[in-house]
């Protein structure tokens, strides 16, 4: 067990969310849920976070930041979709402006389903996700983690990014 | 003089729980224009009334804003009661301005702690965040759901709250006022809260009339604008309604403005309760609304007036829902303080008026 998933610090994204899972993001932060009582921190700056948070769905106008915030992270890192939005495009998915859940833009590790999700499910997926990045860590240890691309998710990035072939997200580690 | 700057601000950006986007135009270290860039939350959710029914609707309409939820929720079935002219029970009425102000003084819980943390004060979010828990509990024994609760439909509301409950729930509020008190006192009297909040962004009440500016924000610089004031629903047996205002018109004016404004929402609550009828919550919709019928209503939300219209058709789809809330008329409020601020105040200055980015981008 490596340093990184004793305190992993997460970083928080609102693609098109309604706020109401981000306050439940954040109310993980305080008092009442308090993650800080496991190492986790709240951090601003995507190369120095281990785990990316999004809420709400991606549209033609956030699926580039959701892609770059993801870029600039370095390896390992997980992405955790939270709320039913970003797992699927939920209530608005049949809205014209929006494209679907977050695994349209950028590989998701853990979805945490739930409209508003609650703070709970937040704290099982993180949990979950701790366990894949120690995964992803020994993997780049070895050698044998092959990053992914936010370019390789190509559903619906595939009006952005031509020319890229439809690839299921999941964890991807090489054998041998 | 320096030279002209262009420093990007957003739309990831750790003051920002909202993704939103402000190019500020620099000299040295003030800023002389913002220009603000939006859209990176449009979902376009008025046009899922066309494939939604007028019933089905109300559960989009509460997640425009998982803050003003409930408002939102309530507006709109408001304006489908004004179209249809269905009188609903008075017990449906209070009960949902009892769950409105609950959501009011959970909002500002909520700001006044995002607030601290923009000026460094992590033990007084914290603090605030605390207390606001208490309140979402009362939504959770109420109604199962913490921050989305679907509690409010178009003829009334989906569950009662018996007596025993209410009076629980004023008392819990009633525990909250001295530890409330507290914080209070230290986001009005502290002297490092003052130092970092007095001053800054200061907007006069021509101005805030001018840019049609709504809600705290705008009382905060002394302009009275409270729809609670047209006593819509339950509002309108109020014994008495003061708006909150402060004529200083600057960060700490509107810090105390919401701040001062959580009290007026337990009061609210404790009257609601004492008065409260026995009647049913709801009332059973028959037909839709007409054809070539339309109803506009507003409902003031935690950030301000939300102002809503819905167009019948003779079917179950409405052919046209609109809503203008709080934020997008303030935006134009915030480029006006943003102007000659400090780059070290653009974060707080954005703060202050509590902007909503998913209520304006639907
Ligand atoms: S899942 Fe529900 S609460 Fe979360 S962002 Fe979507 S609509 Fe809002």
């Amino acid at each position: 067990m490596s340093s990184t998933i004793k305190s992993p610090w997460i970083i928080h994204y609102d693609a098109s969310s309604c706020n109401g899972c981000d306050i439940e993001v954040l109310a993980c932060l305080t008092p009442q849920y308090d993650v800080e009582r496991f190492g986790i921190i709240n951090t601003g700056n995507p190369k120095h976070a281990d785990i990316l948070l999004v809420t709400g769905s991606v549209n033609e106008r956030n699926i580039n930041v959701v892609q770059q915030i993801y870029e600039q992270m370095l390896e390992p890192k997980v992405v955790i979709a939270c709320g039913i939005c970003a797992t699927t495009g939920g209530i608005f998915k049949e809205c014209y402006n929006t494209l679907g859940g977050i695994d349209k833009a950028i590989p998701v590790d853990v979805y945490a389903p739930g409209c508003a999700v609650r703070p709970e499910a937040i704290i099982d997926a993180v949990v979950i996700g701790l366990g894949i990045l120690e995964q992803k860590r020994t993997a780049l240890e070895q050698g044998k983690l092959v990053s992914e691309k936010s370019a390789d998710c190509v559903t619906a990035a595939d009006k952005i990014v031509d020319g890229q072939t439809v690839r299921a997200a999941a964890l991807k580690i090489t054998k041998g | 003089m320096g030279k002209k700057t262009i420093i990007p601000f957003g739309p990831q950006h750790p003051v920002l729980p909202e993704p939103v986007h402000v190019d500020l135009v620099v000299e040295d270290e003030k800023v002389i224009e913002a220009i603000p860039q939006i859209g990176f939350i449009h979902r376009g959710l008025e046009k899922l009334v066309q494939k939604k029914d007028f019933m089905q609707f109300v559960a989009v309409t509460e997640r425009i804003c998982g803050i003003c939820a409930f408002g939102h929720s309530m507006g709109y079935s408001e304006t489908i009661e004004i179209l249809m002219g269905l009188e609903i029970p008075k017990r449906a009425q209070y009960l949902r301005v009892i769950w409105h102000e609950l959501s009011r003084i959970h909002s500002h819980l909520l700001w006044l702690g995002l607030l601290a943390d923009g000026f460094g004060y992590e033990n007084l979010f914290m603090q605030c965040w605390r207390l606001r828990e208490n309140v979402l509990g009362i939504f959770e024994k109420t109604t199962g759901g913490r921050v989305i609760f679907s509690a409010c439909n178009v003829g009334g509301v989906t569950q009662d709250i018996e007596d025993g409950d209410l009076k629980g729930i004023v008392a819990i509020l009633d525990g909250m006022r001295s530890e409330y008190e507290e914080l209070l006192k230290t986001f009005l009297y502290d002297s490092s809260v003052k130092n970092r909040l007095s001053g800054i962004g200061y907007l006069s009440k021509q101005d805030a009339e001018s840019l049609c500016l709504a809600g705290p924000f705008a009382r905060a610089s002394g302009l009275v604008e409270d729809c609670r004031l047209d006593g819509y629903g339950g509002y309108g047996d109020l014994a008495a309604f003061e708006p909150v205002l402060s004529e200083d018109g600057d960060g700490h004016a509107r810090c105390e403005v919401r701040a001062r404004e959580v009290y007026q929402s337990m009061d609210i609550i404790a009257e609601m309760v004492s008065k409260i009828p026995d009647t049913p919550i709801s009332l059973p919709v028959k037909g839709m609304p007409g054809a070539g019928t339309a109803a506009v209503h507003h409902v003031e939300q935690p950030r301000g007036e939300s102002f809503y219209y819905a167009k019948g058709n003779g079917t179950k789809f409405l052919s046209r829902f609109r809503i203008r809330t709080p934020t997008s008329h303030n935006i134009g409020g915030m480029t006006k303080i943003l102007q000659g601020c400090d780059l070290a105040d653009v974060a707080l200055n954005i703060l202050t008026i509590d902007p909503c980015i998913s209520c304006t981008e639907r």
